[in-house]
Order: structure tokens, then sequence, then C-alpha cells
């Protein structure tokens, strides 16, 4: 349960942009959370609930996309969806492969007024 | 209207991590973060290995719990510079609980300074401290299906122990899949099996220790 900690962290960066553009109500934010974050994004919502509550960013909405693994392989150059957890290319075998989606917890951008 | 942010949520964690990283690479010391279940041996792992170097290199500890400093007690009794930190509920330690330990120790005196995470396969996997590397530890009894269903630990790993190897006869687990599974989820994980009930398996992996501390004193 370590959403209450990515939760305020967020928080932390929507004020942040928020003072940076001057804005007062926070309509909604857009997250991409990463397959392999270990994040479930209703605690995420809970958490964020729960954080915002009686405060100015109270009914903002979160919305989170869930960004499946994706890799690309050093060896032979195919690009594919990483699935299970099987981080080697399903098409050389090669374990040198680069993940090149799904890892990242990030926002994308915010709704504000 | 519409903000573009696109940012790491974890930037702050990270950001704080990155500085303690330039603090213990002014002494040339290397940190290990180490991560595991609650009871799968990292504390005992710590007495074996801290007593196996300690007449080889200066080693400090942190140790990472949500409540009570028994870990810290079986440490002390080693006889060196060690730390607990109480979370108070948190499941995991971050970049700026570690920081606060800093005044407690002298890095230059130090050559290895190990972080025992909270007990928890999830959580510590997210949050850098900065650490040169993660570790981990799986047990025998845990069983081989953890690597599938815990993947970022595995995956954010450069080593695993597998301890607990003298219970294997016992139980229905197979640490041939256990490594497989493990190697899976992280190709290039270093696997050590290990038991530190018996001391068996454990002098490759205080070799391999050695090797990195020294490597990163030369750096």
């Amino acid at each position: 349960m370590h959403e209450m900690s990515i939760a305020q962290s967020l928080i932390d960066i929507i004020k942040e942009e928020m003072t940076r553009h001057d804005a007062t109500v926070l309509r909604s934010v857009r997250l991409n959370i990463g397959q392999l974050s270990a994040i479930v994004p209703q605690s995420l919502s809970f958490c964020f609930e729960v954080i915002t509550s009686g405060t100015e960013l109270e009914g903002a909405k979160l919305i989170m996309e869930v960004i499946p693994l994706e890799g690309m392989c050093r060896e032979c150059k195919q690009a594919f969806g990483i699935e299970d957890y099987a981080f080697e290319c399903p098409y050389c075998g090669s374990p040198d492969i680069e993940t090149t989606a799904g890892q990242d917890l990030s926002i994308v951008d915010m709704e504000v007024d | 209207m519409k903000i573009s942010v696109v940012k790491n949520i974890l930037e702050a964690n990270d950001r704080i991590a990155q500085e303690n990283r330039a603090i213990f690479d002014e002494s040339n010391l290397l940190v290990i973060n180490l991560m595991s279940s609650p009871g799968a041996g990292k504390t005992s792992l710590l007495e074996k290995t801290i007593d196996a170097l300690k007449n080889d290199f200066q080693i400090g500890v942190i140790e990472g719990d949500i409540q009570s400093s028994q870990d810290a007690e079986r440490i002390a009794r080693k006889e060196i510079p060690v730390v607990q930190i109480n979370t108070g509920g948190a499941c995991h330690l971050d970049g700026n609980m570690i920081r606060d330990t800093f005044k407690e120790f002298v890095f230059d005196d130090l050559d290895l300074l190990v972080v025992e995470n909270v007990g928890n396969l999830v959580c510590p996997a997210e949050f850098k401290v900065g650490e040169d590397f993660k570790a981990m530890i799986l047990s025998v009894p845990e069983g081989e299906d953890k690597p599938a269903k815990y993947p970022l630990m595995f995956h954010e790993s450069k080593v695993l122990l597998i301890n607990k190897i003298d219970l294997a006869p016992y139980l229905d687990c197979s640490i041939e899949d256990m490594k497989k599974e493990a190697l899976k989820v992280n190709p290039h994980l270093t696997i050590f099996e290990v038991s530190c009930k018996t001391g068996e398996g454990l002098d490759s992996w205080y070799a391999w220790l050695k090797d990195a501390v020294n490597n990163r004193k030369s750096a």
C-alpha cells in the first residue's frame, strides 16, 4: 500500500503546476500508469480522494491509463509487446532488450481553471 | 485550460535519491538496498555477511522497519554502526528517510552501507534511496510463483539470493523452477543459492560482494 506516498507526490506536483499557471480549480488529471509499476489504480484513486477531501482540490477527477509493457530487441531490432513479464525477445530469444513502454508512472496533463 | 505536465510522479524522490548518491560517491561507498518479504532472512544474511567481511571492510547498516528496533539491536551486537528507521506505518523506505540518517554516519570511514528495507515484496521496489543496486532475497518456502506475481522487485534487482535452501527437501518447491521464473522476469539477475542456517552457498556471495566493494573503492 504505497499508493498513499504516490498520491502525496502527485498532489505536490499538481499544486506546484497550478501555482505556476495561476490556476485555482483542478478539474482533472491524466496519469499514465506503467504495467510494471506496482500501483493499483483503485487504491491510488482512493488515496487521492482522501488527501484532497476538504481541500481546494476536492472533486478533481483522476483519469488513469495503464500502459502495457513494450520492448525492442537490441539483437534483431524487432518491436513487441512484453507478455507475462517475460523480458526476452519473442522472435530471437535474446535477453538483450530495451523496455520502451510500461515502466513509468507519470502525469500527462491536467485540466484547470 | 489544459496544462501539459509530462512528469514522473516519483520525480521528487528520485531527485533526493540522486543527491544521496552524490554524497555516497564522494566516499566511494558501495550502497546496497536489500529487499524481501518479511521473514525471508534479510537480517540473518546481514549478520552472516558482517561476520564474514568485517575484517576486510568497514560496514554500516540502516535498518528499516514499520515498528521496533529488534533488527538494529541484532546488528549492533556486531559492533558496527547501525541506525534504525521506524517508518511508523509506511511500507517502504524512501530517499528522504535515508538522508535523515546521514548525521549518524561518517561515510569516509565506511566501505559498504547496507540499507535493509521494510519487509515487503511490492512497495520498496518503487522507491530509490541512492543505492548502487538493489539486492533481494526470496526464501524457498515462499514458492516459485513469486517472480510472476511480484515482477517489479525481481525486475529492479541486480542480485537474487535464494535463501533457506536447506528446507527444500521438506517442501514441494523446486529451486530450479524458482530460478527459471526469476530469470524470465529479469534475465540479467545474478543468483546465489544460500542457507543462512547451514552456511551453504554463502562463500560465493561473500566473494562476489568483496569484488563489488573493491571495484567501488577503486572507481
